[in-house]
């Protein structure tokens, strides 16, 4: 079974971080990364920019109407992502506490994938 | 500032609305401020014990308010009540205060905290001072050391700032469509002056003060979040994030400036540079263009030539001619100049600054730029007299070494120079 991981933390947290708060966040989790990758059930992994750089397609009528951000009102924002392969909840949940370790702050949401298309874009392009 | 402590980073990060909303309670910047440290002193006891409230700045408001007014109520020697049911019911309290501190009130209280710091009665250094104190909690040493004054004489400065700002009339009701877009001008001014104090400081021995940027960029993302469908605020945001971006490389490990076609590219920040491309994109869109939006448009120029000579100079000639006749001014012409010399030569770029000297006799790079074209004519004599110029009016100690240089470089090759011109 394949999950997706979201990220969601506060993006005003987030962006008070310096250079240097940012980098070490970064490198905790790459530490994380690096291990979880080793056992091949890692799939690709997403950061997003700033949801003031979004733009959002409305689809509830026609024309779709094109607005600016997500105009979030939430209080924490999705912020990443990954795609991950367990066997069990479990085996994922396992991952994303030791993701939690390293990030400190914020929420993940775990969620089973109903559809994955890898390499898709690629393969248009192509 | 910020901090590793995820706890530090929520109070930095709440500060603003925190401080934005007491400020409307209290309709006084002290008291809305001590309300704030003592929440934040509170914060500290119990959130490492029960863990952060969903909102820190609704939390820190709640806390605040009902701590000022305790102490109102003491100073009018009246009995204290006693708050213990409230802070015991901190979690339900807590929802209630989230739901009505939520709306629309959270803009206009961090716009009007902006507005009455950058209020025009003020000077524009103690608009910066007042901003960076009161809104990003800077402490005065650390605005003391970004303006190089003693910290006694900057806490002077804020403390008559903030009673000038007490004096003046404050409108505390809601703003507005017409007060508001004046408001959000006024605020983006100032961040636009935090972070060029910081790009290219106006005194010391530190040219740059990379954490006046950090700051500026991050005041002008809260106030893109709060306005996300500005395009003046999203070329705002871009514009900063681009500037910055190549702070790395503007400087060498000496601490000696490097020009704009000498910096090594590789160690400009892709991500931020990123960003900001998409930011300025948005903006675009909205087909409302304006100072900072062309401004970025001239830094993203800049950032996505690969190499000095891929820059597209004649793209960022027509935005410089654009950008003077929205906001006409002696400053951009001669931003202008320095491109024109690329696209048609050092006379015409001369010529375009001659009329200048009047307005900016004693600013550093008018002197540079005139030197550095008279050299390009082989007019040298001339072109010392303006570099002797430039190194008079510089700010700070690596402007004068960056013109003494050129003048070094000059004479090494003087040669080639006169060849060439």
């Amino acid at each position: 079974m394949q999950y997706a991981v979201l990220c969601y933390h506060s993006e005003d947290a987030v962006c008070a971080w310096t250079k240097e708060e940012d980098d070490a966040v970064m490198a905790r989790l790459m530490e994380v990364h690096g291990r979880f990758a080793k056992t091949g059930k890692l799939g690709p992994v997403a950061r997003l920019m700033p949801t003031t750089a979004a733009t959002t397609l409305r689809k509830t009528n026609e024309p779709a109407v094109i607005l600016d951000g997500p105009f979030a009102e939430t209080k924490e924002q999705l912020l990443g992502f990954y795609v991950v392969e367990g066997d069990t909840l479990e085996d994922v949940l396992a991952f994303v506490r030791e993701l939690g370790d390293a990030n400190p702050g914020g929420a993940y949401e775990v969620r089973p994938i109903g559809l994955y298309l890898p390499g898709t874009s690629n393969a248009g392009a192509a | 500032m910020s901090s590793a402590n995820p706890i530090e980073a929520l109070l930095t990060a709440a500060r603003p609305r925190a401080v934005a909303a007491l400020l409307r309670n209290f309709r006084d910047l002290d008291m809305a401020e001590d309300a704030f440290q003592e929440a934040c002193l509170k914060a500290l006891q119990t959130w490492p014990v029960n863990g952060p409230p969903r909102d820190a700045a609704a939390w820190l408001i709640f806390v605040g308010r009902n701590v000022a007014l305790d102490r109102l109520r003491r100073s009018r020697k009246e009995d204290a009540l006693p708050d213990e049911a409230q802070m015991s019911d901190l979690e339900d309290a807590e929802d209630s205060m989230a739901e009505r501190i939520d709306g629309t009130h959270y803009r206009d209280d961090i716009l009007r905290l902006l507005f009455v710091c950058c209020n025009p009665v003020l000077p524009v250094a103690q608009q910066i001072a007042l901003a960076l104190r009161v809104v990003s909690g800077l402490s005065v040493k650390e605005i003391a050391r970004a303006f190089l004054v003693s910290e006694a004489a900057m806490e002077q400065r804020i403390t008559r700032a903030k009673r000038r700002v007490g004096e003046s009339e404050i409108p505390f009701e809601t703003p507005g469509a017409v007060e508001r877009a004046e408001r959000l001008r006024a605020v983006a001014t100032v961040i636009y002056l935090i972070f060029n104090e910081g790009y290219a400081a106006t005194g010391g021995t530190a040219h740059i003060k990379a954490p006046l940027c950090e700051e500026a960029i991050r005041l002008a993302r809260l106030l893109l979040r709060l306005f996300n469908a500005e395009p003046e605020v999203m070329g705002l945001t871009a514009l900063l994030l681009l500037q910055h971006a190549r702070a790395a490389a503007r400087l060498d490990a000496e601490g000696a400036i490097v020009v704009l076609e000498d910096q090594d590219r590789t160690r400009w920040d892709k991500g931020a540079i990123a960003e900001a491309l998409i930011m300025l994109e948005k903006a675009v869109r909205h087909h409302q263009p304006g100072p900072y939006q062309i401004q970025a448009a001239i830094a993203a120029l800049h950032a996505q030539a690969a190499r000095p000579e891929d820059t597209d100079w004649l793209q960022i000639e027509l935005l410089y001619r654009t950008l003077e006749q929205i906001e006409p001014s002696p400053v951009i012409t001669l931003n202008r100049a320095v491109a024109t010399n690329k696209v048609r030569g050092a006379a015409a770029a001369l010529a375009l600054i001659e009329p200048l000297a009047e307005p900016l006799g004693s600013y550093f790079y008018f002197h540079g730029a005139r030197g550095a074209f008279l050299l390009q004519l082989g007019r040298e004599a001339e072109a010392k007299t303006s570099f002797d110029r430039a190194i008079a009016c510089a700010n700070t100690a690596a402007e004068a070494a960056h013109i003494r240089t050129q003048i070094d470089r000059f004479i090494k090759d003087n040669k080639p120079n006169l060849a060439r011109s």
